[in-house]
Protein backbone atom coordinates (compact mmCIF):
# COMPACT_ATOMS: atom_id res chain seq x y z
CA UNK A 1 0.00 0.00 0.00
CA UNK A 2 1.19 3.84 -0.19
CA UNK A 3 2.22 5.43 2.34
CA UNK A 4 -0.34 8.56 3.32
CA UNK A 5 0.84 12.13 3.72
CA UNK A 6 -1.35 14.67 5.38
CA UNK A 7 -1.37 18.14 3.84
CA UNK A 8 -2.92 20.26 5.90
CA UNK A 9 -4.63 23.19 3.10
CA UNK A 10 -5.11 23.40 -0.76
CA UNK A 11 -3.73 26.51 -1.71
CA UNK A 12 -1.54 26.28 -4.49
CA UNK A 13 1.48 24.88 -1.74
CA UNK A 14 -0.44 21.90 -0.93
CA UNK A 15 -1.08 20.93 -4.19
CA UNK A 16 1.96 21.49 -5.85
CA UNK A 17 3.49 19.28 -3.00
CA UNK A 18 0.62 16.66 -3.30
CA UNK A 19 1.20 16.37 -7.02
CA UNK A 20 5.62 15.93 -6.13
CA UNK A 21 4.28 13.51 -3.31
CA UNK A 22 2.14 11.30 -6.21
CA UNK A 23 5.02 11.89 -8.52
CA UNK A 24 7.60 10.09 -5.96
CA UNK A 25 4.79 7.16 -5.15
CA UNK A 26 2.76 8.63 -2.07
CA UNK A 27 -0.85 9.05 -1.44
CA UNK A 28 -1.01 12.70 -0.62
CA UNK A 29 -4.32 13.96 1.54
CA UNK A 30 -5.44 17.21 1.30
CA UNK A 31 -7.79 18.99 4.19
CA UNK A 32 -8.92 21.99 2.40
CA UNK A 33 -11.63 24.05 4.71
CA UNK A 34 -13.20 26.24 1.73
CA UNK A 35 -14.99 24.66 -0.81
CA UNK A 36 -12.44 25.10 -3.86
CA UNK A 37 -8.96 23.81 -4.26
CA UNK A 38 -5.99 27.15 -5.35
CA UNK A 39 -6.39 28.93 -1.99
CA UNK A 40 -5.67 32.68 -2.12
CA UNK A 41 -4.47 32.09 -5.84
CA UNK A 42 -8.06 31.03 -6.89
CA UNK A 43 -9.02 34.92 -6.12
CA UNK A 44 -6.21 36.31 -8.22
CA UNK A 45 -7.00 37.82 -11.84
CA UNK A 46 -2.96 37.63 -13.88
CA UNK A 47 0.00 36.93 -12.12
CA UNK A 48 2.94 38.97 -11.93
CA UNK A 49 5.29 39.28 -13.58
CA UNK A 50 4.36 37.57 -16.83
CA UNK A 51 0.25 38.42 -15.85
CA UNK A 52 -0.58 35.14 -16.96
CA UNK A 53 -3.76 34.04 -15.35
CA UNK A 54 -3.86 32.64 -12.18
CA UNK A 55 -6.73 30.36 -12.79
CA UNK A 56 -4.70 28.79 -15.71
CA UNK A 57 -1.96 27.96 -12.75
CA UNK A 58 -4.42 26.65 -10.59
CA UNK A 59 -6.50 24.32 -13.10
CA UNK A 60 -3.05 22.86 -14.36
CA UNK A 61 -2.47 21.90 -10.46
CA UNK A 62 -5.80 20.74 -9.78
CA UNK A 63 -5.18 18.68 -13.07
CA UNK A 64 -2.23 17.05 -11.93
CA UNK A 65 -3.53 16.12 -8.30
CA UNK A 66 -6.83 14.04 -9.56
CA UNK A 67 -5.03 11.00 -8.00
CA UNK A 68 -4.45 12.79 -4.50
CA UNK A 69 -7.50 12.16 -1.82
CA UNK A 70 -8.64 15.79 -1.25
CA UNK A 71 -11.39 16.49 1.85
CA UNK A 72 -13.12 20.18 1.10
CA UNK A 73 -14.98 21.85 3.36
CA UNK A 74 -13.10 19.59 6.07
CA UNK A 75 -11.07 21.29 9.06
CA UNK A 76 -8.84 19.57 11.15
CA UNK A 77 -10.20 18.76 14.57
CA UNK A 78 -7.06 17.48 16.59
CA UNK A 79 -3.27 16.52 15.68
CA UNK A 80 -1.69 13.77 18.09
CA UNK A 81 1.63 12.05 18.30
CA UNK A 82 2.67 9.00 18.04
CA UNK A 83 5.57 7.30 18.59
CA UNK A 84 6.44 7.27 15.13
CA UNK A 85 4.63 9.83 13.70
CA UNK A 86 0.56 11.63 14.08
CA UNK A 87 -3.05 10.46 13.81
CA UNK A 88 -5.00 13.83 11.99
CA UNK A 89 -8.43 13.88 13.28
CA UNK A 90 -10.82 14.75 10.99
CA UNK A 91 -14.18 17.42 11.00
CA UNK A 92 -15.75 14.46 8.77
CA UNK A 93 -14.98 12.04 11.49
CA UNK A 94 -11.66 10.54 9.68
CA UNK A 95 -8.95 9.99 10.94
CA UNK A 96 -6.00 9.19 9.34
CA UNK A 97 -2.72 8.23 10.27
CA UNK A 98 0.76 9.13 9.11
CA UNK A 99 4.69 9.77 9.60
CA UNK A 100 4.34 12.99 7.87
CA UNK A 101 2.32 15.69 7.91
CA UNK A 102 2.84 19.43 5.78
CA UNK A 103 1.75 22.22 7.00
CA UNK A 104 0.57 24.50 4.08
CA UNK A 105 -2.15 26.64 5.55
CA UNK A 106 -0.93 29.61 4.29
CA UNK A 107 -1.91 33.58 5.37
CA UNK A 108 -4.65 35.82 5.81
CA UNK A 109 -5.43 39.36 3.92
CA UNK A 110 -5.20 41.84 7.45
CA UNK A 111 -8.68 43.12 7.85
CA UNK A 112 -8.61 46.70 6.18
CA UNK A 113 -11.26 47.58 8.27
CA UNK A 114 -9.07 47.88 11.45
CA UNK A 115 -7.57 50.80 9.97
CA UNK A 116 -10.54 52.96 10.54
CA UNK A 117 -8.51 56.07 9.13
CA UNK A 118 -8.75 54.53 5.96
CA UNK A 119 -12.57 54.23 5.84
CA UNK A 120 -12.63 50.63 4.62
CA UNK A 121 -16.17 49.34 5.41
CA UNK A 122 -16.87 53.23 5.76
CA UNK A 123 -16.78 55.07 2.79
CA UNK A 124 -18.46 54.33 -0.27
CA UNK A 125 -15.16 54.04 -2.52
CA UNK A 126 -12.29 52.33 -0.21
CA UNK A 127 -11.55 48.78 -1.64
CA UNK A 128 -8.51 46.60 -1.04
CA UNK A 129 -6.17 44.94 -3.42
CA UNK A 130 -8.30 41.55 -3.18
CA UNK A 131 -11.76 42.95 -3.71
CA UNK A 132 -9.78 44.64 -7.02
CA UNK A 133 -8.84 41.13 -8.06
CA UNK A 134 -12.18 40.01 -7.78
CA UNK A 135 -13.63 42.58 -9.76
CA UNK A 136 -10.77 42.15 -12.61
CA UNK A 137 -12.37 38.47 -12.59
CA UNK A 138 -15.57 39.87 -13.76
CA UNK A 139 -17.21 40.44 -9.97
CA UNK A 140 -19.72 43.24 -9.88
CA UNK A 141 -18.44 45.97 -7.76
CA UNK A 142 -20.47 49.43 -6.72
CA UNK A 143 -17.73 51.01 -5.30
CA UNK A 144 -15.72 51.51 -8.58
CA UNK A 145 -17.72 54.27 -10.51
CA UNK A 146 -17.72 54.23 -14.21
CA UNK A 147 -15.11 56.96 -15.11
CA UNK A 148 -13.07 57.69 -11.94
CA UNK A 149 -10.91 61.10 -12.67
CA UNK A 150 -8.09 59.66 -9.89
CA UNK A 151 -7.22 56.69 -8.17
CA UNK A 152 -4.98 56.11 -5.09
CA UNK A 153 -3.43 53.15 -3.88
CA UNK A 154 -2.28 52.41 -0.14
CA UNK A 155 0.58 50.70 0.12
CA UNK A 156 1.29 49.01 3.77
CA UNK A 157 -2.18 48.47 4.95
CA UNK A 158 -1.38 46.34 7.82
CA UNK A 159 2.06 45.67 7.35
CA UNK A 160 5.32 47.22 8.39
CA UNK A 161 2.65 48.86 11.20
CA UNK A 162 3.45 47.84 14.63
CA UNK A 163 -0.25 49.29 15.75
CA UNK A 164 -1.62 46.73 13.80
CA UNK A 165 0.32 43.97 15.17
CA UNK A 166 2.47 43.70 12.06
CA UNK A 167 6.18 44.85 11.86
CA UNK A 168 6.72 42.56 8.69
CA UNK A 169 6.49 43.59 5.09
CA UNK A 170 3.97 41.58 2.94
CA UNK A 171 6.73 41.87 0.12
CA UNK A 172 4.16 41.23 -2.50
CA UNK A 173 2.18 44.14 -1.97
CA UNK A 174 4.48 46.78 -4.19
CA UNK A 175 4.99 44.66 -7.22
CA UNK A 176 0.27 44.18 -6.62
CA UNK A 177 -0.04 48.02 -6.30
CA UNK A 178 2.23 49.01 -9.24
CA UNK A 179 0.73 45.93 -11.44
CA UNK A 180 -2.95 46.57 -10.63
CA UNK A 181 -2.06 50.50 -11.24
CA UNK A 182 -1.03 49.59 -14.58
CA UNK A 183 -4.29 47.57 -15.13
CA UNK A 184 -6.39 50.15 -13.83
CA UNK A 185 -4.51 52.88 -16.20
CA UNK A 186 -5.64 50.37 -19.18
CA UNK A 187 -9.21 50.46 -18.21
CA UNK A 188 -9.48 54.43 -17.43
CA UNK A 189 -6.71 55.74 -19.50
CA UNK A 190 -7.97 59.46 -18.29
CA UNK A 191 -7.85 59.09 -15.10
CA UNK A 192 -4.86 59.89 -12.81
CA UNK A 193 -3.22 57.26 -10.18
CA UNK A 194 -0.98 58.08 -7.89
CA UNK A 195 0.91 55.08 -5.62
CA UNK A 196 1.69 56.64 -2.04
CA UNK A 197 4.61 54.42 -0.49
CA UNK A 198 7.40 54.79 2.16
CA UNK A 199 9.59 52.54 0.24
CA UNK A 200 9.19 50.63 -3.39
CA UNK A 201 10.06 46.88 -2.85
CA UNK A 202 10.33 46.01 -5.88
CA UNK A 203 12.46 42.90 -5.60
CA UNK A 204 11.91 40.48 -8.37
CA UNK A 205 12.93 38.90 -11.27
CA UNK A 206 11.54 41.52 -13.76
CA UNK A 207 9.68 43.57 -10.84
CA UNK A 208 11.40 46.88 -11.83
CA UNK A 209 10.54 46.59 -15.30
CA UNK A 210 7.25 47.07 -14.11
CA UNK A 211 7.99 49.98 -12.44
CA UNK A 212 9.71 51.91 -15.26
CA UNK A 213 6.74 50.73 -17.87
CA UNK A 214 3.97 52.37 -15.24
CA UNK A 215 6.11 55.67 -14.97
CA UNK A 216 7.00 55.97 -18.71
CA UNK A 217 3.99 54.30 -20.63
CA UNK A 218 1.20 54.84 -17.77
CA UNK A 219 1.99 57.87 -16.26
CA UNK A 220 1.33 56.63 -12.81
CA UNK A 221 2.40 59.17 -10.29
CA UNK A 222 4.65 58.00 -7.10
CA UNK A 223 3.87 59.87 -3.75
CA UNK A 224 6.80 59.09 -0.91
CA UNK A 225 4.42 59.49 2.01
CA UNK A 226 1.95 57.17 4.20
CA UNK A 227 -1.72 58.27 3.68
CA UNK A 228 -2.28 59.15 7.53
CA UNK A 229 -5.88 59.81 7.21
CA UNK A 230 -9.15 59.26 4.42
CA UNK A 231 -12.11 62.04 4.81
CA UNK A 232 -15.44 62.15 2.11
CA UNK A 233 -16.03 65.56 0.75
CA UNK A 234 -20.27 66.67 0.16
CA UNK A 235 -20.06 65.37 -3.41
CA UNK A 236 -19.28 61.76 -1.92
CA UNK A 237 -15.04 61.69 -3.36
CA UNK A 238 -12.43 60.94 -0.70
CA UNK A 239 -9.88 63.60 0.80
CA UNK A 240 -6.71 61.95 1.13
CA UNK A 241 -3.94 62.92 3.45
CA UNK A 242 -0.15 62.24 3.12
CA UNK A 243 2.77 64.25 3.63
CA UNK A 244 4.64 64.41 0.24
CA UNK A 245 8.05 63.80 1.93
CA UNK A 246 10.02 64.28 -1.01
CA UNK A 247 8.74 67.98 -1.20
CA UNK A 248 8.41 68.10 2.77
CA UNK A 249 5.27 70.01 2.40
CA UNK A 250 1.87 68.07 3.27
CA UNK A 251 -0.65 66.76 0.12
CA UNK A 252 -4.07 66.60 0.00
CA UNK A 253 -5.72 65.01 -3.27
CA UNK A 254 -9.20 64.17 -4.34
CA UNK A 255 -9.81 60.74 -5.44
CA UNK A 256 -12.94 58.71 -6.84
CA UNK A 257 -11.38 55.45 -5.61
CA UNK A 258 -8.87 54.59 -2.76
CA UNK A 259 -7.13 50.55 -2.74
CA UNK A 260 -5.93 49.61 -0.03
CA UNK A 261 -2.87 47.02 -0.26
CA UNK A 262 -3.30 44.92 2.64
CA UNK A 263 -0.71 42.98 4.20
CA UNK A 264 0.16 39.12 4.23
CA UNK A 265 -0.59 38.42 7.67
CA UNK A 266 -0.43 35.24 9.79
CA UNK A 267 -3.60 32.44 9.27
CA UNK A 268 -4.39 32.51 13.72
CA UNK A 269 -6.15 29.27 13.33
CA UNK A 270 -2.82 27.63 13.02
CA UNK A 271 -1.69 28.36 16.83
CA UNK A 272 -4.60 26.08 17.58
CA UNK A 273 -2.80 22.53 16.26
CA UNK A 274 0.68 24.18 16.47
CA UNK A 275 0.22 24.60 20.37
CA UNK A 276 -1.26 20.63 20.67
CA UNK A 277 1.51 18.94 19.05
CA UNK A 278 4.34 22.09 20.05
CA UNK A 279 5.31 23.66 16.94
CA UNK A 280 6.71 26.99 17.10
CA UNK A 281 5.27 30.08 16.65
CA UNK A 282 7.43 32.65 15.33
CA UNK A 283 7.49 36.53 16.47
CA UNK A 284 5.03 37.43 13.64
CA UNK A 285 2.94 34.91 14.40
CA UNK A 286 3.62 32.81 11.13
CA UNK A 287 4.95 29.12 11.73
CA UNK A 288 8.37 29.22 12.65
CA UNK A 289 10.63 27.54 10.30
CA UNK A 290 13.50 25.06 12.04
CA UNK A 291 15.89 27.73 10.34
CA UNK A 292 15.01 30.22 7.42
CA UNK A 293 18.47 29.75 5.64
CA UNK A 294 18.74 25.91 4.57
CA UNK A 295 15.54 25.06 6.59
CA UNK A 296 12.46 26.66 5.51
CA UNK A 297 10.44 23.49 5.09
CA UNK A 298 10.84 22.03 8.64
CA UNK A 299 9.21 22.74 11.72
CA UNK A 300 10.97 22.07 15.00
CA UNK A 301 9.01 18.48 15.10
CA UNK A 302 9.90 15.12 13.56
CA UNK A 303 7.86 14.39 10.74
CA UNK A 304 5.88 17.50 10.86
CA UNK A 305 7.22 19.94 7.20
CA UNK A 306 5.89 23.10 6.40
CA UNK A 307 5.59 25.03 2.66
CA UNK A 308 4.63 27.89 1.54
CA UNK A 309 2.72 31.36 3.08
CA UNK A 310 2.16 29.75 6.10
CA UNK A 311 5.73 30.37 7.20
CA UNK A 312 5.66 33.92 5.90
CA UNK A 313 4.73 35.98 2.98
CA UNK A 314 5.79 34.00 -0.20
CA UNK A 315 5.07 34.87 -3.48
CA UNK A 316 3.64 32.17 -6.14
CA UNK A 317 6.88 30.86 -7.74
CA UNK A 318 8.58 30.77 -4.03
CA UNK A 319 5.25 28.91 -2.40
CA UNK A 320 5.73 26.69 -5.56
CA UNK A 321 9.64 25.56 -5.33
CA UNK A 322 9.23 25.42 -1.33
CA UNK A 323 6.37 22.86 -2.25
CA UNK A 324 8.60 20.55 -4.68
CA UNK A 325 11.59 21.14 -1.88
CA UNK A 326 9.19 19.76 0.92
CA UNK A 327 7.88 17.06 -0.94
CA UNK A 328 11.40 15.88 -1.41
CA UNK A 329 12.67 16.56 2.25
CA UNK A 330 9.51 14.64 3.46
CA UNK A 331 10.23 11.49 0.32
CA UNK A 332 13.97 12.06 2.43
CA UNK A 333 13.17 11.61 5.72
CA UNK A 334 10.11 9.04 5.11
CA UNK A 335 13.50 6.68 3.20
CA UNK A 336 15.09 7.31 7.08
CA UNK A 337 17.97 9.00 5.32
CA UNK B 1 33.96 97.10 -11.91
CA UNK B 2 31.38 94.73 -13.33
CA UNK B 3 28.78 93.11 -10.72
CA UNK B 4 28.21 89.39 -11.82
CA UNK B 5 25.89 89.08 -9.32
CA UNK B 6 28.24 86.34 -7.50
CA UNK B 7 28.48 86.46 -3.94
CA UNK B 8 29.58 84.32 -1.02
CA UNK B 9 27.04 81.95 0.35
CA UNK B 10 27.05 78.94 2.77
CA UNK B 11 27.52 75.94 1.24
CA UNK B 12 24.33 74.39 1.04
CA UNK B 13 25.85 70.98 1.00
CA UNK B 14 25.46 68.53 4.11
CA UNK B 15 28.80 67.85 5.68
CA UNK B 16 28.22 64.55 7.64
CA UNK B 17 32.02 64.89 8.83
CA UNK B 18 31.58 67.76 10.73
CA UNK B 19 27.55 67.58 11.48
CA UNK B 20 27.39 67.25 15.13
CA UNK B 21 24.86 65.05 16.10
CA UNK B 22 25.41 65.17 19.99
CA UNK B 23 21.77 66.43 20.59
CA UNK B 24 20.25 63.47 18.49
CA UNK B 25 22.28 61.12 20.61
CA UNK B 26 21.05 62.86 23.72
CA UNK B 27 17.51 62.66 22.84
CA UNK B 28 17.98 59.09 21.96
CA UNK B 29 18.89 58.51 25.48
CA UNK B 30 15.82 60.29 26.85
CA UNK B 31 13.72 58.92 23.73
CA UNK B 32 14.89 55.40 22.05
CA UNK B 33 12.45 55.01 20.06
CA UNK B 34 13.65 58.41 17.71
CA UNK B 35 15.93 56.11 16.30
CA UNK B 36 13.59 53.98 14.15
CA UNK B 37 12.15 56.48 12.48
CA UNK B 38 10.87 55.43 8.93
CA UNK B 39 10.15 58.99 7.35
CA UNK B 40 7.28 58.28 6.22
CA UNK B 41 5.75 61.55 7.15
CA UNK B 42 2.58 60.25 8.92
CA UNK B 43 3.16 62.46 11.62
CA UNK B 44 3.65 65.88 9.36
CA UNK B 45 0.43 64.75 7.23
CA UNK B 46 -1.75 64.90 9.78
CA UNK B 47 0.02 67.38 11.90
CA UNK B 48 -2.67 70.68 12.57
CA UNK B 49 0.73 72.95 13.28
CA UNK B 50 2.00 71.78 9.99
CA UNK B 51 0.24 73.77 7.07
CA UNK B 52 1.25 76.64 8.48
CA UNK B 53 4.23 76.91 10.48
CA UNK B 54 6.35 73.39 8.29
CA UNK B 55 6.49 71.34 11.46
CA UNK B 56 6.71 68.23 10.80
CA UNK B 57 8.23 65.05 13.45
CA UNK B 58 9.76 63.80 10.38
CA UNK B 59 11.80 66.76 10.15
CA UNK B 60 12.77 67.25 13.37
CA UNK B 61 14.29 63.39 13.71
CA UNK B 62 16.24 64.32 10.32
CA UNK B 63 17.21 67.43 10.84
CA UNK B 64 18.89 66.69 14.54
CA UNK B 65 20.62 63.48 12.63
CA UNK B 66 21.90 65.91 9.99
CA UNK B 67 23.24 68.08 12.75
CA UNK B 68 20.51 70.89 12.16
CA UNK B 69 18.90 73.63 14.81
CA UNK B 70 15.51 72.40 14.43
CA UNK B 71 14.12 74.71 17.25
CA UNK B 72 12.26 76.89 14.75
CA UNK B 73 9.97 74.07 13.49
CA UNK B 74 9.61 72.93 17.34
CA UNK B 75 8.23 76.27 18.35
CA UNK B 76 4.53 75.88 16.57
CA UNK B 77 4.04 72.87 18.09
CA UNK B 78 0.87 72.52 20.58
CA UNK B 79 1.66 68.85 21.66
CA UNK B 80 -1.69 67.76 20.76
CA UNK B 81 -0.50 64.83 20.61
CA UNK B 82 -1.95 63.65 16.86
CA UNK B 83 1.47 62.31 15.71
CA UNK B 84 1.75 59.77 18.14
CA UNK B 85 -1.93 58.24 17.10
CA UNK B 86 -0.59 57.75 13.81
CA UNK B 87 3.38 56.92 14.00
CA UNK B 88 3.28 53.12 12.48
CA UNK B 89 6.54 52.35 14.09
CA UNK B 90 4.69 52.96 17.69
CA UNK B 91 6.82 55.90 18.50
CA UNK B 92 5.95 58.58 21.42
CA UNK B 93 6.32 61.38 19.34
CA UNK B 94 5.08 63.88 21.80
CA UNK B 95 7.22 62.77 24.41
CA UNK B 96 10.19 63.37 21.80
CA UNK B 97 8.94 66.72 21.26
CA UNK B 98 9.10 67.16 25.03
CA UNK B 99 12.39 65.80 25.86
CA UNK B 100 13.90 67.20 22.65
CA UNK B 101 12.18 70.87 24.07
CA UNK B 102 13.99 70.77 27.51
CA UNK B 103 17.03 70.01 25.81
CA UNK B 104 17.15 73.27 24.50
CA UNK B 105 16.41 74.67 27.64
C1 LIG C 1 -3.51 40.81 -3.45
C2 LIG C 1 -2.45 39.78 -3.69
C3 LIG C 1 -2.03 39.51 -5.00
C4 LIG C 1 -1.01 38.59 -5.25
N1 LIG C 1 -0.58 38.43 -6.53
C5 LIG C 1 0.52 37.64 -6.75
C6 LIG C 1 1.08 37.55 -8.07
O1 LIG C 1 0.54 38.14 -9.04
N2 LIG C 1 2.22 36.80 -8.24
C7 LIG C 1 2.83 36.16 -7.19
O2 LIG C 1 3.89 35.55 -7.39
N3 LIG C 1 2.28 36.20 -5.93
C8 LIG C 1 1.14 36.91 -5.70
N4 LIG C 1 0.61 36.96 -4.43
C9 LIG C 1 1.12 36.01 -3.39
C10 LIG C 1 0.31 34.67 -3.42
O3 LIG C 1 -1.05 34.93 -3.13
C11 LIG C 1 0.89 33.67 -2.41
O4 LIG C 1 2.22 33.41 -2.75
C12 LIG C 1 0.14 32.34 -2.39
O5 LIG C 1 -1.24 32.53 -2.17
C13 LIG C 1 0.67 31.40 -1.30
O6 LIG C 1 0.03 30.15 -1.42
P1 LIG C 1 -0.23 29.19 -0.16
O7 LIG C 1 -0.80 27.94 -0.71
O8 LIG C 1 1.02 29.10 0.65
O9 LIG C 1 -1.29 29.95 0.76
P2 LIG C 1 -2.85 30.30 0.52
O10 LIG C 1 -3.07 30.83 -0.84
O11 LIG C 1 -3.22 31.18 1.68
O12 LIG C 1 -3.59 28.89 0.66
C14 LIG C 1 -3.75 28.26 1.91
C15 LIG C 1 -4.92 27.31 1.87
O13 LIG C 1 -5.02 26.61 3.12
C16 LIG C 1 -6.38 26.60 3.55
N5 LIG C 1 -6.37 26.49 5.03
C17 LIG C 1 -5.90 27.41 5.90
N6 LIG C 1 -6.02 26.98 7.16
C18 LIG C 1 -6.58 25.74 7.10
C19 LIG C 1 -6.95 24.77 8.08
N7 LIG C 1 -6.76 25.00 9.38
N8 LIG C 1 -7.49 23.61 7.66
C20 LIG C 1 -7.69 23.38 6.32
N9 LIG C 1 -7.35 24.25 5.35
C21 LIG C 1 -6.80 25.43 5.73
C22 LIG C 1 -6.94 27.89 3.02
O14 LIG C 1 -8.35 27.84 2.92
C23 LIG C 1 -6.25 28.00 1.65
O15 LIG C 1 -6.99 27.32 0.66
C24 LIG C 1 -0.41 37.88 -4.17
C25 LIG C 1 -0.85 38.13 -2.85
C26 LIG C 1 -1.82 39.09 -2.60
C27 LIG C 1 -2.23 39.37 -1.19
S1 LIG D 1 5.82 45.14 -0.23
FE1 LIG D 1 5.66 47.35 -0.32
S2 LIG D 1 3.49 47.76 0.15
FE2 LIG D 1 3.91 45.67 0.83
S3 LIG D 1 4.43 45.91 2.99
FE3 LIG D 1 6.38 45.88 1.82
S4 LIG D 1 6.83 48.04 1.45
FE4 LIG D 1 4.66 47.92 2.06
S1 LIG E 1 1.99 67.11 18.93
FE1 LIG E 1 2.93 68.80 17.77
S2 LIG E 1 3.90 67.80 16.02
FE2 LIG E 1 2.45 66.33 16.90
S3 LIG E 1 0.56 66.62 15.71
FE3 LIG E 1 0.40 67.91 17.54
S4 LIG E 1 1.19 69.90 16.88
FE4 LIG E 1 1.86 68.43 15.35
S1 LIG F 1 5.04 58.92 11.76
FE1 LIG F 1 6.67 58.02 13.02
S2 LIG F 1 7.91 56.80 11.56
FE2 LIG F 1 6.62 58.17 10.35
S3 LIG F 1 7.93 59.96 9.97
FE3 LIG F 1 6.71 60.42 11.80
S4 LIG F 1 7.97 59.78 13.53
FE4 LIG F 1 8.86 58.85 11.69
Amino acid sequence: MKENVVIIGGGIAGMEAARQLLLLGYTPIIVEKKDHLGGHVARWHKLFPDMAPAGDLVRRLSEAISEANIFLETRITSINRLSNGYVVMLSNGVSIPCRAVLGASGFRLFDASKKEEYGYGVYNHVITNSDLEAWFNGAEDPRIVADPKAVGFVHCVGSRDLKAGNSQCSKVCCMTAVKQAIELKERFPDARIYCFYMDLRLFGKKYEDFYINAQQEYGIQFIRGRVSEVGETAEERLQVKAEDTLSGKPLKVQLDLLVLMSGMVCNPEVAEFARTIRLDVDSDGFLKSLDNVGGINRSNQPGFFYAGACTGTKTVPETLAEARAAALDIHRYLLGK
Amino acid sequence: MMDFGFKLSKSATIDLDRAGTERYEKLCALSPDARTCMACGSCSATCTAASFSGMSVRKVILGLQRGQDVRPLLSACMLCGKCTLVCPRGINTRRLILNLSKSYD
